[in-house]
C-alpha cells in the first residue's frame, strides 16, 4: 500500500491522471510488472489491470448495484446471473458487503464508495488507484475502508492512495512519495517518521502555527443567535437548537466532521436558507428575514467554504470578481450605475496589498491558483469593513505561504473588532486561531473547549459524537478519538 | 495587461468566423452531394446584395432579427432559454395591431403608446412562464414551448370576424391601423423602397442592452447570475426575483420585435405577418455571442441569406434551390454550438497557462525576495 502525499495543487492528481490514462506524460515512463507501458486512454490502463476510484463518485444513482457495475463492461459476465455470481463473490471474499440489487440512491458515501471500488475489481485491476478516499468518510467509515484496503493488500494487490490527511497516512501506508510543486520531494517510511516531519517534507519548509497572541475579545456582542432551528424538506432538524454569540474581536471556532450542519449554518447566517426557527442578530438588529444582499451590506463578510461555487465568477476577470457580493457599495457603484473605473483601481490595490499573483487584473479568475483566488477572496471581503465574517475553511487547498498571509489577515481584523466564525477541517488552526471553540454534531452544538488547552484528540473525540458538555483537557490524555 | 483584453476580443472573433467557415464549407458538400457547383450559389447571392432594394430589404428584415436575438441574448445572459420569443412576438404584434385600429391618439402620442403595448403584451407572455418557474419550478423552455402554440390558438381565434378579424380578399387581418400610429421610414425612391423608421428603435435597443449589462448592478447581477447561480446567489442576488426580471424584460423585447414591419409597413396583422422570428433569434443571438454588436452582424448576416436567396430560383442559366440559404442556417448553428464551446475551453486553458508561465518567470526574477516573503 503506497501513499502519495503533497499539498492541493502539487499535482498529485495530475499524476495520477497519467497513470489511469487520462492525461499524457510529456516525458519519463510508466512500468507495470516489468514491462513499459503507454496508454491512449483509460481502456488501455484497465487492460493493464490498473483501477481508478475517483474522489468524486462516478455512479448512476438511479440503477442499481449490479447494473452500475456491468455498465460499460457487459462481456465481462454478462448483465445477469453470472455478473451478480461474480460481484457477491469479489464483495465476499474482499468483505466489502455490496448488495447487488440496492440502488444507488439509496446507499450512504461509505457504500457507494465499496461500490466503486468492486466495480474496479470486477474489471480486474490488479493496482488500485484511489483518490482522497477518506475526504467524505466520517472516523468509523475511515476504519472499514482501511480494512477493506488491508484485505485487498492480503490478496496481493496493490493499493495507491492519495491523501493529505498525515495521520491515516502513516498509519495505513507501507511507503510514503511526498510530492511537491509537480517533484517527488521525498520519500519515507511511516514507521520512522512523524506526521509533523511529514508535512514539512510536504510543504518545503517550517510549519507556520497559527497562534493567536493575546485575546482581543471585547464584552459587546456582535452576532448573537438564539435558538436557531434550520428544517430539511419533510421537517427533519438540519440545524436544532444553535444558540452562540460572538463578540467584537472574538474568534469562535467550530469544530466538527463534514455534514454535520456546518453548511446550513453558513447558509442560515448569509441568509441563503431561512430560519424555520430562533433568531439571528447582527449587533442591536434582528436580521432573522433579511435577505442576503441586505446582511452583506450591514457588514456580513464571507469566506465561502467550496469558492469556486459560492465565491467566485470563474471565468469572469478578477476586477468583476471583485465586485461580486459587494455589487451595491463602493466602490464598486454609484447609485444605480456600476463603477468600473473604481472597481478596477480597488482591484489593483487589493491585488498588490493581499500579494495576489497573478500578471494583471483583466486575467480570468479561473487561471489563479487557488491560493491566489483565496487571497482575493479574503482582500475582497475585509475591503469592506465587516462586523462579521464567516470564514469556512479559509485555507482549503492553499499553499503555506498564502495560509500564514490569511491567518495573519484574520488576526489583525480581530484585533480591529471583528468578530469571526471560523469553520475549519483542520484541527490545529482551529484551537490556533479561536478564542472560544464549540463542536457541532448532527445539527446540534454539542460541547464547548477551551482553545488554550484542548488538544486536537480531544476535539475529535467530541466531533464524533463521543463525548459533549465542556471539554476538560486532561493530563493523562483519554486518547478517545484514536 | 491589455494583451490579455487583446487576446480575449481575439478569441470572441475566431468563434463566429470558425462556425462561419465550417458552415460554407458543408454547405458546398451538399452541394457537391448533389450535383451542384460548390461556389457558384454564393456569387449568385452576393451579387444580389450589391442592389440597392435587396439592401434595404436585408436591413428592414434584420431590425426585427436584431430586437428578437436581444430578446433571447438577455435570457441566455443568465441561463434561460426563452424559446417563446416567437409566440411573444406574434402575440404582441397581434394585440398592437388590434390597439393601433381602435385607437386613435396624436401621432406623438400614438406611436410610444403602441409601442408600451407590444412591451408589454410580450412580457405578459413570457412573465407567465416566469411564473410558473419561480413557483412552481416548471422549465422556462417547456412552459415557453406550450405558450407558443396557444399564442396560435389565441390568435386564431381572436382574428376570427366574431371578435377583431376584417376579413380582406382571401386573407383575415385585425383592420388597417389608425394612420396616427404608422411610423414615417426613409424613402430611398420607388425602385429601392423605404428602410423602416423602427431601425433606429431596435440600434437603441442594442445600445440600451450594453449600457444596463454592461454598467449598472442590475446587469451585474444579471451576468453573475448567468456564470454562477450558486456564487450570484452567494453574493446576494434574489434568484427568484432575477429570474422573473429577465423573463419580463426578454418578453418586452420580444414583443417590440415585431412593431418595425407592423408600424413601418404592414398596418396590420394579417395571416401573412411572417412566422418563426423567435426561432431565427435564436440562431442569431448564438452567433453573435449575445453580444449586441455581434448580433448585429449575425442579424444582417442571417438577413441576407433570407432575402439574397429567393434569387437563386430564377438564376441564368443555371437555377439552384433557394433553400440551399437554409440548410447554410441550420449547419451555422450546429457550427456556432461546436466552435464556441471549443474555442472558450482552449482559451481558458491558454489563459491559464500563460498566467502560470508568467508567474513563473516572475518568480524567477526575483525568486529571493520572495523567499523572504515565503519564510516571514
Amino acid at each position: 500500500m503506497h501513499a502519495l502525499v503533497g499539498e492541493n495543487g502539487a499535482g498529485k492528481s495530475t499524476l495520477m491522471k497519467i497513470l489511469y490514462g487520462m492525461q499524457k506524460p510529456d516525458e519519463g515512463t510508466i512500468t507495470v510488472g516489468g514491462e513499459q507501458v503507454t496508454f491512449a486512454g483509460p481502456a488501455d490502463a484497465i487492460a493493464r489491470g490498473i483501477g481508478m476510484v475517483h474522489q468524486h463518485f462516478m455512479l448512476a444513482d438511479n440503477l442499481t448495484v449490479l447494473e452500475n457495475v456491468v455498465l460499460g463492461s457487459e462481456k465481462l459476465h454478462g448483465i445477469g446471473g453470472g455478473a451478480r455470481k461474480k460481484i457477491l463473490e469479489i464483495s465476499e471474499r474482499y468483505g466489502l458487503n455490496v448488495r447487488p440489487d440496492a440502488l444507488v440512491e439509496d446507499l450512504g458515501v461509505a457504500d457507494r464508495q465499496r461500490v466503486e471500488i468492486l466495480k474496479v475489481l470486477y474489471r480486474g485491476a490488479r493496482t488500485l488507484i484511489l483518490d482522497e478516499p477518506t475526504a467524505v468518510l466520517v472516523p468509523q467509515e475511515v476504519d472499514a475502508l482501511f480494512d477493506n484496503l488491508r484485505e485487498l493488500k492480503s490478496e496481493g494487490l496493490s493499493v495507491i492512495f492519495i491523501s493529505h490527511k498525515l495521520g491515516e497516512v502513516l498509519s495505513v501506508a507501507d511507503d510514503i512519495t511526498v510530492i511537491r510543486r509537480g517533484t517527488t520531494v521525498g520519500t519515507a517510511v511511516p514507521a520512522e517518521t512523524t506526521p509533523r516531519q511529514l508535512a514539512e517534507l510536504m510543504v518545503g519548509s517550517e510549519l507556520p502555527t497559527p497562534e493567536t497572541a493575546e485575546s482581543t475579545v471585547t464584552d459587546r456582542p456582535v452576532l448573537t443567535v438564539d435558538k436557531l432551528r434550520l428544517e430539511a424538506e419533510g421537517g427533519r432538524a438540519v440545524l436544532d437548537d444553535i444558540t452562540f454569540t460572538i463578540h467584537a474581536g472574538e474568534v469562535l471556532g467550530l469544530a466538527g466532521v463534514e455534514g454535520n450542519g456546518q453548511t446550513e449554518l453558513i447558509e442560515a447566517l448569509i441568509g441563503l436558507k431561512h430560519a424555520d426557527s430562533g433568531t439571528i442578530s447582527l449587533g442591536e438588529e434582528e436580521i432573522t428575514p433579511w435577505p442576503t444582499r441586505r446582511r452583506r451590506e450591514h457588514g456580513v463578510g464571507y469566506i465561502p467554504e467550496d469558492r469556486h461555487r459560492h465565491g467566485l465568477l470563474l471565468e469572469a476577470p478578477l476586477w468583476e470578481n471583485r465586485i461580486l457580493g459587494h455589487v451595491t457599495e463602493r466602490p464598486n457603484a454609484k447609485g444605480f450605475w456600476l463603477d468600473p473605473k473604481s472597481a478596477q483601481a480597488d482591484t489593483r490595490r487589493i491585488v498588490e496589498e493581499y500579494d495576489v499573483r497573478t500578471p494583471g487584473i483583466d486575467v480570468t479568475a479561473a487561471s489563479l491558483s487557488g491560493g491566489n483566488q483565496q487571497k482575493l477572496i479574503v482582500g475582497r471581503e475585509m475591503s469592506h469593513q465587516p462586523k462579521f465574517l464567516i470564514a469556512a475553511h479559509p485555507t482549503r487547498g492553499v499553499d503555506v505561504g498564502a495560509q500564514a498571509q490569511i491567518w495573519d489577515q484574520i488576526r489583525e481584523a480581530r484585533r480591529e473588532g471583528l468578530a469571526v466564525l471560523l469553520i475549519s477541517a483542520d484541527l490545529d488552526e482551529l484551537i490556533g486561531l479561536s478564542d472560544t471553540l464549540r463542536v457541532i454534531y448532527n445539527g446540534r452544538l454539542v460541547a464547548d473547549a477551551d482553545p488554550a488547552t484542548i488538544t486536537p484528540e480531544e476535539l475529535g473525540s467530541a466531533m464524533t459524537g463521543a463525548a459533549s458538555g465542556h471539554l476538560e483537557h486532561h493530563e493523562s490524555g483519554e486518547d478517545q478519538a484514536r | 495587461m491589455k494583451k490579455f483584453d487583446k487576446e480575449r476580443a481575439l478569441l470572441a472573433v475566431a468563434g463566429p468566423v470558425i462556425a462561419l467557415v465550417a458552415a460554407i464549407l458543408l454547405t458546398s458538400v451538399v452541394l457537391i452531394a448533389s450535383g451542384k457547383n460548390p461556389f457558384e450559389p454564393y456569387r449568385l447571392m452576393l451579387e444580389q446584395a450589391g442592389f440597392s432594394d435587396i439592401q434595404v430589404l436585408i436591413v428592414n428584415q434584420a431590425s426585427m432579427y436584431y430586437l428578437a436575438a436581444l430578446a433571447v441574448a438577455i435570457g441566455f445572459r443568465m441561463n434561460l432559454f426563452n424559446i417563446g420569443v416567437d409566440g411573444q412576438y406574434r402575440l404582441a404584434a397581434m394585440i398592437t395591431a388590434v390597439v393601433g385600429a381602435h385607437v386613435a391618439l396624436p401621432s406623438a402620442l400614438q406611436i410610444p403608446f403602441l409601442l408600451i403595448i407590444g412591451a408589454l403584451t410580450g412580457a405578459f407572455w413570457s412573465g407567465i412562464a416566469g411564473v410558473l418557474k419561480v413557483t412552481r419550478g416548471v422549465s422556462e423552455v417547456v412552459a415557453t414551448i406550450m405558450l407558443n402554440s396557444i399564442a396560435t390558438s389565441l390568435i386564431g381565434y381572436l382574428t376570427l370576424s366574431d371578435n377583431f378579424g376584417v376579413q380582406v380578399g382571401n386573407n383575415m387581418t385585425t383592420g388597417e391601423m389608425k394612420e396616427s400610429g404608422w411610423v414615417p421610414g426613409i424613402d430611398l425612391g420607388p425602385e429601392v423602397g423605404e428602410i423602416y423608421g423602427l431601425v433606429f428603435l431596435a440600434i437603441a435597443m442594442g445600445v440600451v442592452y450594453w449600457i444596463v449589462l454592461n454598467r449598472t448592478r442590475f446587469g451585474f447581477d444579471l451576468r453573475a447570475t448567468g456564470a454562477s447561480e450558486t456564487a450570484a446567489a452567494a453574493s446576494g442576488v434574489d434568484a427568484k426575483r432575477m429570474v422573473l426580471t429577465a423573463m419580463l424584460i426578454s418578453g418586452a423585447v420580444a414583443g417590440l420585435s415585431g412593431l418595425p414591419l407592423l408600424l413601418g409597413d404592414a398596418h396590420t396583422y394579417s395571416l401573412s405577418f411572417p412566422t418563426g422570428l423567435g426561432f431565427t433569434g435564436i440562431t442569431i443571438a448564438l452567433l453573435g455571442r449575445n453580444n449586441p454588436v455581434g448580433i448585429a452582424f449575425a442579424a444582417l448576416l442571417v438577413a441576407f441569406l433570407d432575402k439574397a436567396s429567393p434569387a437563386l430560383d430564377y438564376a441564368v442559366p443555371v437555377a439552384y434551390e433557394k433553400e440551399i440559404a437554409t440548410i447554410m442556417q441550420g449547419l451555422i448553428v450546429f457550427a456556432v454550438v461546436i466552435a464556441y464551446e471549443a474555442v472558450r475551453q482552449w482559451g481558458l486553458r491558454r489563459q491559464q497557462k500563460r498566467v502560470g508561465a508568467e508567474l513563473a518567470a516572475a518568480a524567477a526574477t526575483n525568486d529571493s525576495a520572495q523567499k523572504e516573503v515565503a519564510a516571514r
